[in-house]
């Protein structure tokens, strides 16, 4: 049976550009980009031209990147770095929607005597940019605000924030993970110090992120070791990871456009589809301004866990937010932010796409998914009494 | 992913049971929207033999909240309400050939439901309704409940809690009252020296003996800093143990292998020696 891959906020499919491009470096170019002699000098100027493909995706100079092991490392190295720049000062300020690379490295700061204020959302997943301007304090350490979110796909207003942000003098950080590639994103135009992106969810390989740093923004490395990235990240290279990510980043960029225009056809025809087709569903978060690919939809009366059960007797493949796929028990934090009901939330699903989806894809889930929820609904004590209620 | 059985896999998805029974001679209804699970049991019971003659549910849940409701459903079908009630939510788990440890809880939902509808058919006050100071406002949970869990399947962590009772699953601010009641649920049960018995144990009560130690007093001391033990042999008086978790090459091993020792020969025996597997 075909595997239709609708988890792409997860995790993506290495290209196979990406996969050829990467080939060599597992067989005949294994030499180590730092040494003297032709043999790993050589795979040197490959990283150079990787760096040049991945600064180009967001519009920024290549020496103002550097490639680490994944999104999170990216996100902790920015964080701290801007912690250990202004040493006397104490306030981190970030927001309650983030992922758990910024979340729980902030949390950890504040055991460790740091003041953080998580900024709330609102019910359609947005920021109130008068409470972000009104949090920010002359000690203020670092800001970090995601570009885009991973479960609801909302995209924050990133020009207004760095301008909010740079008028009140403080360091900006982005995780961009979700949205480089996505969306254009241009480091010209939206003036943050520092961004983080991942590979793996532009279609290059798994261990694979890098860290744009402002030219001019002080910086203080993470992993300290060897003189690799210019100092600015120890550690031999990951060559051919690196190599795969450049790929993966000039096809994004090539695609962005085209790639953005189908994936939002299909995933709005799967949305508006199961909308019809479902009745008391609702879409988690702001339809405006969101990824392309992404939607969540909450299924009342019904469990995530058991709707992504038996889409998988289907092999479809997608994620909730539902405490029973935590490993904690505990519902998303995104949602519960966004004041979603625990109701709604137990039941929600977010279905993400990548250009690799076909119309047969969604085709699949429009005439798997009603019937799975009629079942689960006919299973419940609660299902009866969906027309009573609503 | 979680690790089901196919025995959970097959019965999610093909469920027996399912459904309403048009007049109930009783309802036991657990769980609600809210908690992310629920549970409604009907029974048909034969009045002159107490004997349950029918059993269906609806489940409002996870893969192993259904699977669960059907395990219930077969295993008390033919029953006496008083044998039914011997079926503990460890029978359910093992009628599905395990549950993961985090799934626990709706096992024990599957208990609770049979008890309501017993309550409901016997006219007694139903037992959600127990006397007791809620400590999970998330997932409703009261003290009464997490004391009996934590007794009738004997945990140590806050994390087992959890797993077997959703408290502390939700927003985690009860975490601290879960682990004052886990300090006095196992403080009460300290084990005392059987200063009578000490002289003359058999090998099984040797064994079993210091199973218990383990169990009650070293477990949950090594759990709270993330390590664990377990029992591997009893070798006359030589006790084989293995070091688990944060134990395993921490420096300080030698040291907790002669403290569990040294609590060994105080409790059971003086000839006793602990070495690590």
């Amino acid at each position: 049976m075909k595997t239709v891959y609708l988890d792409n906020n997860a995790t993506t499919r290495v290209a196979d550009e990406v996969r050829e491009a990467m080939s060599p470096y597992f067989s005949e170019l294994y030499g180590n980009p730092s040494s003297m002699h032709t043999f790993g000098g050589q795979v040197h100027r490959n990283i150079e031209v990787a760096r040049e493909k991945a600064a180009a995706l967001i519009n920024a100079d290549p020496e103002e990147i550097i490639f680490t092991s994944c999104g999170t490392e990216s996100d902790n190295t920015a964080i701290m770095s801007c912690l250990e720049s202004a040493p006397h000062k104490k306030h981190i300020l970030t927001t309650r929607v983030e992922h758990p690379a910024v979340l729980n490295f902030c949390k950890t700061m504040a055991r460790r005597g740091y003041r953080v204020t998580f900024l709330p959302v609102d019910r359609s997943g947005s920021l109130n940019l008068e409470e972000l301007k009104a949090s920010i304090t002359d000690d203020t350490a670092v800001v970090s605000i995601m570009y885009a979110n991973n479960e609801s796909g909302v995209i924050f207003p990133m020009d207004q924030i760095s301008e909010i942000v740079k008028s009140r003098g403080a360091p900006l950080h982005t995780d961009a993970v979700q949205a480089a590639g996505k969306v254009p994103v241009d480091v010209r135009k939206v003036p943050v110090d520092m961004m983080s992106i991942s590979g793996h969810k532009i279609h290059a390989p798994k261990g694979i992120g890098a860290l744009y740093i402002r030219r001019g923004v002080r910086f203080i490395p993470y992993i300290i070791g060897g003189h690799q990235e210019k100092g600015r990240r120890a550690g031999t290279e990951n060559v051919a990871a690196i190599v795969g990510f450049g790929v993966a980043c000039e096809l994004a960029k090539k695609h962005v456009n085209t790639a953005t225009a189908t994936v939002r056809q299909l995933r709005d025809r799967l949305e508006q589809g199961l909308l019809a087709a479902c009745p008391d569903t609702r879409v988690n978060g702001d339809t405006h301004n969101r990824l392309p690919n992404t939607t969540n939809i909450s299924f009342e009366y019904v469990e995530g866990e058991a709707i992504l059960l038996r889409l998988n007797e289907y092999n479809i493949c997608a994620s909730s937010g539902s405490a029973c796929t935590s490993g904690s028990l505990e519902p998303s934090h995104v949602l519960r932010s966004m004041g979603v009901p625990f109701t709604a939330i137990h039941g929600s699903v977010r279905f993400s796409l990548s250009a690799y989806n076909t119309d047969d894809d969604i085709e699949m889930v429009l005439r798997i998914m009603p019937g799975i929820i009629t079942e689960l609904r006919e299973l419940s004590p609660y299902g009866r009494e969906v027309k009573r209620s609503f | 992913m979680w690790e089901y059985t196919e025995k959970v896999k097959e019965l999610f998805l093909h469920p027996k049971n399912v459904g309403e029974i048009e007049n109930p001679d009783a309802v036991g209804e657990v769980g609600s929207l809210v908690c992310g699970d629920a549970l409604k049991l009907y029974l048909k019971i034969d009045r002159a033999t107490g004997r349950i003659t029918d059993a269906k549910f609806q489940t409002f849940g996870c893969a192993s909240a259904i699977a669960s409701s059907t395990a219930l459903t077969e295993l008390i079908k033919g029953k006496t309400l008083d044998e039914a009630l011997k079926v503990t939510n460890q029978d359910l788990a093992e009628y599905l050939g395990g549950l993961p440890r985090e799934k626990m809880h709706c096992s024990v939902m599957g208990r609770e439901a049979l008890e309501a509808a017993v309550a409901n058919y016997r006219g007694e006050k139903p037992p959600e309704a127990e006397e007791g100071e809620i400590i999970c406002q998330c997932y409703g949970v009261t003290d009464q409940k997490i004391r009996r869990v934590i007794q009738e399947n004997n945990l140590h962590t806050v994390e087992d809690i959890t797993n077997f009772t959703k408290a502390g699953g939700g927003c985690g601010s009860c975490i601290p009252d879960i682990e004052n009641l886990l300090k006095n649920v196992w403080a009460e049960k300290t084990v005392e020296p059987p200063a009578a018995v000490k002289k003359k144990l058999t090998n099984i009560q040797k064994i079993a003996l210091i199973q218990d130690i383990l169990e009650r007093e070293i477990r949950p001391l090594l759990q709270a800093d993330g390590g664990d033990v377990e029992l591997v042999d009893v070798e006359g008086n030589k006790v084989i143990v293995s070091l688990r978790g944060m134990c395993t090459g921490c420096l300080m091993a030698d040291v907790t292998v002669k403290n569990i020792e040294n609590r060994m020969k105080e409790l059971v025996n003086e000839e006793l020696v602990v070495e690590a597997a």
